[in-house]
């Protein structure tokens, strides 16, 4: 008999509820009873309450057992586990658990599937399948492809991917760069980790495809510092696709040069924003530019440069090798394809829901989250990172895509939900998304630098009871003055999660209602 | 008791060298340096500059820009607490009070004996295990004061 197969993640969020523990301990009671295993350390299903969740290979395809403890382990292999026997902690198929059979998994296809080290698995998955296609059809035609395929920008802003790869490609200038965003700085947000720790040659196809298309022969992935196994995985894979020769100085024998450096961060948010990055990829403080010139045309040291964020790029491949009509198909309005989104926070069951755009948030706190962890009821959401707004729980049918969100009064970001029951103090966190801007800003616009310092002290007097009112209309106005004076989103939008707060949830600054706005007083 | 502040000059000269010829070759050094020492010296500007030919006050702003580079030494051990939204909204603020208390350190400083260097942390990307925190390196999901104590006596925490 063959070796049997267990999948224990090596995701870091499966390794933060002890997978290390429990690989260890799997592969110590095999020794005992003298069984031939081979441990496969796979990404995340995304299932994160089920963490760690272990997966046996068996005749009837894959089952899946958790949460498993390093101490669950004898009784797992007393249950017969290896050939799919039944125990307490056994959940069936993996691929029949509702949260997971009722996605519909294109960026996400094989994270959790795959051995994230291995690009034999990579390629028997469908790997690499996507740059085939873009080395025959050539840049203005991958071009054409992700333009019609209506990709956004899924690091927050949603601009349009085709729109900006053919700037780029219209450059007479060269060298040309591609730059991956890594920063993922947004609280609630996890998908960028997952795919690179899960599976990060999908990344590594995406930029290459994108290099090929705007004639690119380097490319920089800057990541961020809170990541190590991401980077870990990220220089295994692309030394692994060195050496077959999916990366270097002729791609796939295609004649055309790319390869890739990974550069971690050093802990600011601000260097998410896209010229941040560049500047700190150029080794200077990550201080915002002016705009124009736009990056696709002056970008990492003044040449054209490609910056998308990690999932844009990690969904190029599927667009390439199932054809744009194929994901211009999910979604609706002008949001089209899927959305990996990510619930957190105070929520039963968080984890990634990869899906079309047009699901409701209760459907996903409700549906898939199964309200609140603590069993409490639910009162706030905040959507979108720490730039996004708080929304009540009476707002939660809204569709999430971004122009419902944006028409909310927020904004959908980088898809990240999180949920807080009813022991939040929404003048808290309103007070904290000023503390955070005023630690993060990179100072360059005064609104931003000075705005959010003095919006903690006015918070703190609404808090504090001194003339509520008063100091209520000076929060608006100074918000006002942020949002139309700052460069960047940080001073920007910092604005949306302190005005939702004040807007829905007026009696915890001690206001009865909403406050009469700055234009009414004066 | 005062914190050493010597460092290992022939180090930070070798990193220097190793990676002055890379495109924007400061953060790469930057970062070795605060990765291999634990800490960005202040004294090791100059020859930073020197080496790019940059000036004092240009790698200075570099350094102090970002929150990762220290400029004194860490203590024993470091142990970095997420404070961002979703931790938040499952009790990250009264495990700070806790962990500080527990470890006597206050948030963002060295204890006095140099045990324990508590940093926060906005986001380890780890939102669907709230609240995470990590202790020299290692992640842990789920932390609940009770958690934290726990990983302390099983010796995550070498005092």
């Amino acid at each position: 008999m063959s070796a049997a197969t267990i999948y224990v993640p090596g995701d870091s969020g499966a390794l933060s509820m002890g997978a290390e523990a429990v690989a260890a301990a799997i592969a110590r009671e095999a020794r005992r009873r003298g069984l031939d295993l081979r441990i496969v350390r796979n990404g995340s299903r995304g299932l994160y309450w089920l963490e760690p969740l272990v997966e046996v290979a068996t005749a009837r395809g894959r089952v899946a057992y958790g949460p498993v403890a390093a101490a669950d382990v004898p009784s797992l292999f007393a249950a017969e586990f290896l050939t799919g026997g039944d125990h307490p902690l056994a959940l069936g198929p993996t691929e029949e658990i509702d949260y997971l059979k009722r996605q519909q998994r294109l960026t996400f296809a094989r994270v959790g599937i795959v051995d994230p080290r291995s690009l034999d698995d990579y390629l028997a998955h469908g790997g690499y399948r996507g740059l085939g296609r873009a080395i025959e059809l050539g840049g203005g035609q991958i071009v054409e492809a992700i333009t019609a395929s209506n990709l956004r920008g899924r690091g927050g802003a949603a601009f349009p991917a085709g729109i900006k790869w053919k700037t780029t490609l219209d450059q007479p200038a060269t060298p040309k760069y591609v730059v991956c965003n890594a920063d993922e700085g947004d609280s609630g947000t996890f998908s960028d980790r997952m795919i690179m720790e899960g599976d990060p040659f999908v990344l590594i196809e995406g930029m290459t495809i994108a290099a090929l298309a705007v004639g690119a022969a380097s490319g920089y992935i800057y990541l961020r510092s809170e990541y190590p196994d991401a980077l870990g995985a990220l220089n295994h894979a692309i030394g692994a696709a060195r050496a077959r020769r999916y990366l270097g100085a002729s791609v796939c024998g295609s004649g055309r040069p790319f390869d890739i450096t990974v550069r971690v961060g050093a802990g600011a948010y601000i260097c998410g924003e896209e010229t941040a990055m560049l500047e700190s990829l150029e080794g200077r403080r990550g201080m915002i530019r002016f705009k124009p010139p736009l990056p696709a045309i002056a970008g990492l040291f003044g040449h054209p440069t490609v910056v998308n964020n990690v999932i844009t790029l990690a969904s190029v491949p599927v667009i390439l090798d199932r054809g744009a009509k194929f994901y211009n198909e999910y979604g609706l309005g002008r949001s089209r394809g899927t959305l990996p989104l990510q619930l957190a926070g105070n929520v039963k069951r968080p984890g990634l829901v990869e899906i079309a755009f047009g699901l409701t948030l209760r459907e996903l706190i409700e549906d898939y989250g199964g309200g609140t962890a603590s069993g409490r009821p639910l009162r706030a959401v905040q959507v979108g990172g720490p730039l996004g707004a708080y929304f009540p729980g009476a707002m939660l049918d809204l569709a999430i895509d971004y122009e419902a969100l944006a028409g909310a009064g927020g904004l959908l970001g980088h898809g990240g939900v999180v949920v807080f029951d009813d022991t939040v103090d929404l003048a808290r966190m309103a007070r904290y998304a000023m503390e955070f801007c005023a630690l993060e800003s990179c100072g360059k616009c005064t609104p931003c630098r000075i705005g959010s310092t003095r919006g903690v002290e006015v918070i703190d007097r609404i808090i504090a009871g001194r003339d509520r009112g008063a100091n209520a209309a000076l929060l608006r106005d100074l918000c006002d003055t942020m949002a139309a004076g700052s460069l960047c989103a940080l001073g920007g939008l910092t604005p949306l999660p302190v005005l939702s707060a004040l807007k829905h949830f007026p009696r915890d600054f001690g206001l009865e209602s909403e406050p009469a706005d700055a234009a009414a007083r004066s | 008791m005062a914190i050493d502040q010597t460092w290992d000059e022939r180090a930070v000269r070798a990193i220097v060298d190793g990676l002055k010829d890379e495109p924007g070759a400061l953060m790469p050094i930057l970062r070795r340096i605060q990765d291999d020492l634990g800490w960005v010296p202040p004294a090791s500007v100059a020859l930073i500059a020197k080496a790019l030919n940059l000036s004092r006050a240009e790698v200075h702003g570099v350094v102090s820009f970002y929150h990762d580079f220290r400029h004194a030494p860490p203590g024993r051990n470091v142990v970095r607490v997420c404070r961002a939204e979703s931790c938040q909204a499952l009790g990250a603020n009264a495990l700070v009070d806790h962990i500080s208390r527990h470890l006597r350190v206050e948030l963002g400083a060295t204890s006095a004996d140099g045990a324990v260097t508590l940093e926060a942390v906005y986001c380890l990307g780890n939102c669907a295990r709230s609240p995470a925190v990590v202790i020299n390196g290692r992640i842990i999901g789920c932390v609940t004061p009770a958690r934290f104590d726990e990983a302390v006596t099983e010796g995550w925490v070498d005092r």
